[in-house]
């Protein structure tokens, strides 16, 4: 499966709080800010503690970049590109996204992970 | 390269140090490390011993984080006693064994002595050595005391340092406490005749009874052998059923005696300014070593004898030059401190003494024959010029030494600052030019790094205030700015963040980082906003935009667990549960195939729930009658409690009833964090109250309420805030107690800490709850009356609002659809996470073996 999926109309999504959602076989974590028409897609998974939680972090900021922190541990990541701010080494993979008639879509690669 | 070996008998914190001075130094890549101890524990901080009668776990008081003792070539036996030194062959015998050494090392310590006292080996006869004296001295009382039906009557033979403590510690298990001196004053060796009687003063008003010039003749046994009689020499008794004899300690040496060591006359082995004995291939260090013609009987001096022979070891030429031998410690609570030349012993020194005999405040300081410079001082009743005294002895105090001595409350006529080569920690012998390198070289910025770099406040802690401020100001100096700021989103502290929402009544977060803050905010000051607004009554934590700024936890109502599952907890106030509760809570766990287990806080944690299943979880218990326990929440967790007089036979008053009540007088207070008290009905303390932020014990005429203890990382014991209070007073000083904590804490700021930062510490703190010492009681009995009246149960609540159920979904576009990877095995008939590699098992499709686990999803 691949290309755009329609995955929840803009409203379910309460600003500021992330939300889980599953893509495919993909767990991932979406985020809508209060001040950006722009939804944000994540992992779910927290690559820290290997727990599907990241969708229940906390937004928030860091030098300008919006981040989510982990609800587990609170490394915080960046919400645009995904790379964790508390270690180089780590990051979480991120989807394009888009809104459309009202619904947030996200895209599935073509491959993504394991065949 | 063979590595040589080295061996230590004895591990005491002296050898602790040793270890540590040598691995810090790589020294474990030359030397195989070899260490005898004959307790059954690794070394632990003796010096700490009092703190194991409030502090159970005896772990608590190891030394150092116990990897030291795993690492490659260092090696700790324990419970070995070395029972030969064969000098000639460098062998040593322990367990039956022979060891080999190239370097012996002792650091045997030394012996609690007895008097030769007829019965001093009664049952019932301590000394005040170790752990295991210590637990064994517990029991005892615990015991007698139930036998005997009554208080047991305590004996301390010796009134110095070693023996107020140990009547401190029978006085906290209840027992009613003698100290017997044969000198003519308490602590002969630390403090002057004056001294001693204002300490005598402030003791006997704690209700124990001091004998001084007095010898002991013979302790006599009851019927079944047991002590039960003290007689002194001039022909009185008095009854003791418990004799702690603290009369001072000789060194362990014999080893070093037959093994032809040179020993000192009055016994310890002699070494030189290197440390080494008579044999060059053996060192003596700590308590058991003759050192320039005396013992040292600090652990001080042992740690920089212990510094100086891993040095040496080395190949380095350091040398132990005498020690400081200054003493400051809380006995029965009172501050006494000695240090430097005490007794003006010095020619032509001039005393400057300040006394308050009702206050109980004797204040010595020992200047040169000008006037100019500090030789030394001692303190009772008031220590706390002690940190900035002691430094500064040998040196000129550049003002008027009577200011020095003025009661506490006055700010130390400091001026000038302390020279570099001045030791402000003398645990470490840390100088304050050590610490302002710690900032200026190595850019500490807070203690916990100064602490870390230094080594400084690490020991007996009595100098960390010191040594913060002597950061503080270097940090001052290098024009480095002293942070308080709680994150980058908020320059201001918790407490300031409190009043400006209070002030300007922000009910919002994004008003509040709008005008008082920048960006988006964080996990850091996200919560601490939810909590702030959640004090000042500002609705339900899932209200509007209040729950974007909640912790997962408080924002589902649950404590997230490893696997991203929560668990639930309802609350059981007071402990106290009705078999249909129990059934109830039982039935949903089997259900569910929740992981059930007694909490510490005597009630019933549920594991394993999945965010999807919380509300139909909590729509049982909530039905059955149940609310919310906050377990997830930065707010009063539990109020644990005895059983009290409703059916113990001890109990003096109803301390369930008034758990429960204050339970559900505090229920969902938020707080800067978790808060707990415990109520126990007689002085049994079986709630364990003084582990607790308030802790309420019963008396014959009310209740003694105890505040700022707990237990975690940084365990603490609650100190006494008022006596014999009614409920309807207990309640109000309970009160405002908590709504001011709750206004003026710092983030994560627990209350013990909260209690030593506020201006004029606990005595502060009682003058605002009991005489509206800054006029706020009002507003403080205002706002608990507020929470109070508001309070609703916050599950009740959601289970009746659609809108906050919708967020309890597992997927947004799939509400019900379970987390797919969650994997779980059975342990003792529960299922708990699988772990790593289950895991893999497991997702392969076979089960593991051994465990006889099953996939339960």
């Amino acid at each position: 499966m691949s290309g755009w999926q329609r995955v929840c109309t803009l409203d379910a999504l309460v600003p500021d709080r992330g939300a889980a959602a599953l893509v495919g076989d993909h767990q991932v974590a979406l985020f809508r800010l209060s001040d950006t028409e722009y939804v944000h897609a994540v992992d779910h998974l927290d690559p820290f503690s290997q727990a599907n939680v990241m969708a229940r972090g906390l937004v928030g900021s860091r030098g300008g970049v919006a981040t989510v922190a982990s609800p587990m541990h609170k490394q915080a990541f960046d919400l645009k590109t995904g790379q964790c701010l508390d270690d180089p080494e780590v990051s979480l993979q991120v989807w394009p996204t888009r809104v459309s008639d009202g619904w947030v879509e996200v895209e599935l690669p073509e491959r993504v992970g394991p065949p | 390269m063979t590595k040589k070996k080295l061996a230590v008998v004895g591990a005491g914190m002296v050898a602790h140090r040793l270890v540590e001075a040598m691995v810090e130094r790589g020294a474990d890549q030359e030397w195989d490390i070899e260490v005898f101890g004959d307790e059954t524990r690794p070394p632990y901080d003796r010096v700490a011993l009092t703190s194991f009668f409030s502090n159970s776990d005896p772990d608590d008081l190891l030394l150092g984080d116990g990897e030291l003792w795993k690492r490659p070539g260092v090696r700790l036996y324990r419970g070995s006693i070395v029972s030969h030194i064969d000098r000639e062959a460098k062998q040593i015998h322990a367990r039956n064994t022979t060891f080999e050494y190239d370097r012996l090392v002792i650091a045997t310590g030394s012996y609690a002595t007895v008097p030769p006292v007829e019965g001093s080996d009664l049952p019932g006869c301590f000394v005040y050595r170790t752990v295991d004296d210590v637990a064994e001295l517990r029991a005892w009382v615990t015991d007698r005391e139930a036998a005997l039906g009554r208080k047991v009557k305590g004996a301390v033979v010796g009134g110095g340092l070693l023996g107020l403590e140990a009547a401190g510690a029978l006085t906290a298990l209840g027992a009613e406490t003698t100290v017997i001196e044969f000198a003519d004053w308490l602590m002969p060796m630390q403090v002057d005749q004056a001294g001693g009687g204002a300490l005598q003063r402030i003791i006997e008003q704690m209700g124990v009874e001091v004998r001084t010039s007095t010898a002991t003749s013979k302790l006599r046994a009851d019927r079944d052998g047991k002590v039960a009689r003290m007689q002194f020499a001039d022909g009185e008794k008095i009854q003791a059923d418990v004799v702690v004899f603290a009369t001072g300690v000789r060194p362990r040496d014999e080893l070093a005696r037959e093994a032809g060591l040179e020993v000192g006359e009055r016994g310890g082995v002699i070494a030189d300014k290197y440390c080494a004995t008579s044999d060059e291939s053996i060192f003596a260090i700590g308590e058991v070593a003759h050192i320039a013609g005396r013992l040292w009987g600090l652990v001080g001096p042992g740690y920089s004898m212990a510094e100086v022979v891993a040095d040496r070891l080395l190949g380095g030429d350091a040398t132990f030059e005498g020690a400081d031998l200054s003493t400051k410690l809380k006995l029965l609570g009172v501050d006494v401190a000695s240090f430097g030349d005490a007794f003006a012993a010095t020619n032509g020194s001039l005393e400057v003494v300040y006394a308050d005999p009702l206050a109980g405040i004797y204040k010595k300081l020992v200047m040169s024959d000008d006037a100019q410079t500090l030789l030394g001082g001692m303190l009772v009743g008031d220590a706390s010029a002690y940190t900035n005294l002691r430094p500064m002895v040998g040196r000129a105090l550049g003002s008027d030494p009577t200011a020095w001595l003025l009661p506490e409350g006055m700010e130390p006529p400091t001026g000038g600052t302390l020279p570099d080569d001045a030791n402000v920690c003398s645990c470490n012998n840390v100088t304050a030019g050590t610490v302002r390198g710690a900032v200026t070289d190595h850019q500490c910025t807070d203690i916990a790094a100064v602490k870390a770099c230094t080594k400084a406040g690490t020991s007996c802690g009595s100098c960390v205030s010191l040594v913060k401020k002597l950061m503080e100001t270097q940090m001052a100096e290098e024009g480095l700015e002293v942070n308080t700021a709680l994150c980058e989103h908020f320059a201001y502290t918790r407490a300031q963040l409190f009043d400006v929402v209070r002030v300007s009544e922000i009910t919002t977060f994004s008003e509040l980082v709008e005008k008082h803050g920048t960006g988006r905010g964080c996990d850091i000051c996200r919560p601490v906003a939810a909590s702030i607004l959640a004090s000042l009554g500002n609705g339900h934590v899932l209200d509007g935009e209040n729950a974007a700024i909640q912790d997962t936890n408080d924002h589902v109502m649950a404590n997230l667990q490893k696997d991203g599952t929560y668990s639930v907890v309802p609350r059981i106030p007071g402990g106290e549960v009705t078999p249909e509760g129990l059934i109830v809570i039982g039935q949903v766990a089997a259900d569910y195939g929740l992981y059930t287990k007694i909490t510490g806080g005597q009630r019933i944690d549920l594991f394993g729930a999945r965010i999807e299943q919380l509300p139909a979880i909590w729509k049982r218990l909530v039905d059955a009658g149940f609310e919310s326990g906050h377990a997830y929440g930065k707010s009063l967790r539990t109020v644990k409690s005895c059983v009290g007089q409703s059916w113990c036979r001890y109990g003096v008053q109803d301390s369930t009833t008034l758990a429960v009540d204050l339970e559900l007088r505090y229920r969902g207070l938020r707080s800067p964090h978790k808060l707990k008290l415990a109520v126990s009905g007689c002085a049994r303390e079986c709630a364990e109250a003084r582990g607790k932020d308030v802790g309420i014990i019963a008396t014959d005429k009310g209740w003694n309420m105890y505040v700022g203890g707990n237990g975690g990382f940084t365990p603490r014991h609650a100190q006494l805030f008022a006596e014999d209070l009614s409920t309807e007073d207990l309640v109000r000083a309970i009160d405002r107690f908590l709504m001011y904590y709750v206004r003026t804490a710092d983030r994560l700021q627990r209350t013990a800490p909260w209690l030593e930062s506020v201006e004029g510490g606990i005595e502060a703190v009682r003058a605002v709850v009991f005489e509206d010492s800054l006029g706020i009681a009002a507003d403080l009995d205002a706002a608990m009356e507020a929470h109070v009246d508001a309070y609703e149960d916050e599950w009740a609540a959601t289970l009746a609002d659609d809108e906050k159920l919708a967020r309890f979904a597992s997927f947004v576009n799939a509400p019900e659809t379970p987390d797919p990877d969650l994997v779980y095995v059975e342990e003792r008939g529960q299922r708990r996470p699988a772990n790593g590699d289950e895991r893999a098992v497991l997702i392969a499709g076979t089960s593991i073996p051994v465990r006889e686990a099953e996939v339960v999803v």
